[in-house]
């Protein structure tokens, strides 16, 4: 069962509780996952799609998507773009970083039980989207063919590449990887993410559709998705915004009437498609 | 073995076409095969051809100095490669490499051009089915200019 902050009315949802780095590895050349238990207290148990607010003490705090089996340690894959997030991958194991959470809603995995699933995700996007991959493959059987379709800029940035290619290996999973541009010597497929959506094999009409990466690749995805035939109410997509407090009360994330640390960061197409189309927002 | 005028009827590209206008096309097809590493065109030769595939990926490449041969983009079985046998002035603007063993339905463009002048019916159809493909690889490219990854934040 997850923990949510809630849970914890000692220290209260604001606090972040102390969790030790056990193992450090270095993803791509600015991307680190780490792994934390916590310090004395209570394992946290996430959802598959929810993030945490991760803390270098001193520094800052970022929220960060749980990458890892969320059955497991606390993963988090962290992309080195700011101070504090250049802070917690060069925590080293043995470090402390605060963690408040988990937060926000989680990609449906279990409403998709019986469904084909295709997950779509571009350069870090993969790291949220892992654990509902996990969760998928935990209990294969429950679900129709299932596609994972990854994009990121170079080879060289391709994120859980020894993974990608030990998944690519099962007979019950259909893995297809593209990168946006490359040097000749390159055996993969160079493209854009969506249009590996034209190749992969799901009946559209009972597939759902997980998407995460930056915003404009998950619209063009989506786009793909509709024009495969999947109903815009069966595409999730990850939303990303300025989350500070996790719990709806700074309005910071605020998304027209939603906020997506409260009410996301996953949402239907359906329900999202009109608000990515306002520049404003 | 399918003969090409029943390979095109599972083709994306030649969709909606009549029997007839497959039945032409046809005429002007031939069924080849590329070893890996091999080129199926290259940059600036005169373009008087364009391959269905049907099996294998083929990448578009061109030269960058000081880089050498970079990949534009790839293609795999059940599209189309090349369109420049369709517009003056004729000629190929990248490589086309075989990244694996290729086979592919090879289609004599200039017959073909010389059929489409008779026929303008099937000009259009096929200048249109053509141009679907050029829009979709332009949207494509716009996104791909867009360097989505190149500063993102997502963690």
């Amino acid at each position: 069962m997850a923990i949510a902050a809630e849970a914890r009315p000692a220290v209260g949802p604001m606090v972040p509780l102390p969790f030790r780095v056990t193992k450090r590895r270095r993803e791509l050349a600015d991307t680190w996952t780490l792994e934390l238990e916590p310090v004395g207290g209570e394992r946290v148990l996430p959802a598959p799609g929810q993030f945490t607010m991760l803390y270098a003490f001193g520094i800052g705090e970022v929220p960060i998507s749980v990458s890892g089996d969320v059955s497991g340690p606390l993963v988090h894959t962290v992309r080195a773009v700011g101070a504090v997030s250049r802070a917690i991958c060069a925590a080293e194991p043995g470090a402390v970083l605060g963690v408040r959470g988990p937060f926000g809603n989680a990609w449906p995995v279990e409403e998709a039980v019986g469904s084909d699933v295709v997950v779509v995700a571009g350069g870090i996007g993969l790291a949220p989207l892992r654990p509902a991959v996990y969760a998928v493959l935990g209990r294969r059987a429950e679900y129709g063919d299932v596609a994972l379709l990854y994009g990121s800029r170079t080879p060289t940035d391709l994120l859980y590449g020894t993974e990608l290619g030990r998944l690519r290996g099962r007979f019950d999973l259909h893995v297809d990887v593209t990168v946006d541009a490359a040097e000749s010597g390159w055996h993969g497929k160079v493209g854009v993410v969506p249009k590996l959506i034209d190749g992969a094999h799901f009946d559209p009409g009972s597939a759902v559709a997980f998407v995460c990466g930056p915003e404009i690749m998950m619209h063009f995805a989506a786009r793909a998705l509709l024009e495969r035939g999947v109903p815009s109410e069966r595409i999730y997509v990850s939303m990303e915004r300025n989350m500070q407090c996790g719990l709806g009360h700074c309005g910071h994330c605020q998304l027209g009437p939603t906020l997506i640390c409260r009410d996301g960061p996953v949402y239907r197409y359906d329900e999202l498609e009109r608000l990515m189309a306002v520049h404003e927002l | 073995m399918d003969t090409i005028e029943a390979v095109l009827r599972d083709v994306p590209l030649f969709e909606g076409l009549t029997p007839a206008q497959l039945e032409v096309i046809a005429g002007c097809g031939s069924n080849v095969q590329f070893r890996e590493g091999e080129l199926l065109f290259k940059d600036r030769d005169p373009a008087e051809s364009f391959y269905v595939l049907r099996h294998g990926s083929v990448a578009l490449e061109t030269f960058v100095p000081t880089r050498g041969s970079v990949v534009i983009e790839t293609l795999e079985a059940g599209e189309v490669v090349g369109w420049s046998w369709l517009f003056p002035p004729y000629q190929w603007h990248f490589d086309a490499r075989a990244v694996s063993l290729v086979r592919a339905t090879s289609f004599d463009g200039v017959c073909l051009r010389g059929k489409c002048d008779t026929d303008p019916k099937l000009g259009y159809d096929l200048v249109s089915r053509f141009a679907q493909v050029m829009i979709r690889r332009l949207q494509w490219t716009r996104l791909r200019l867009l360097d989505v990854y190149g500063d993102g934040h997502r963690s």
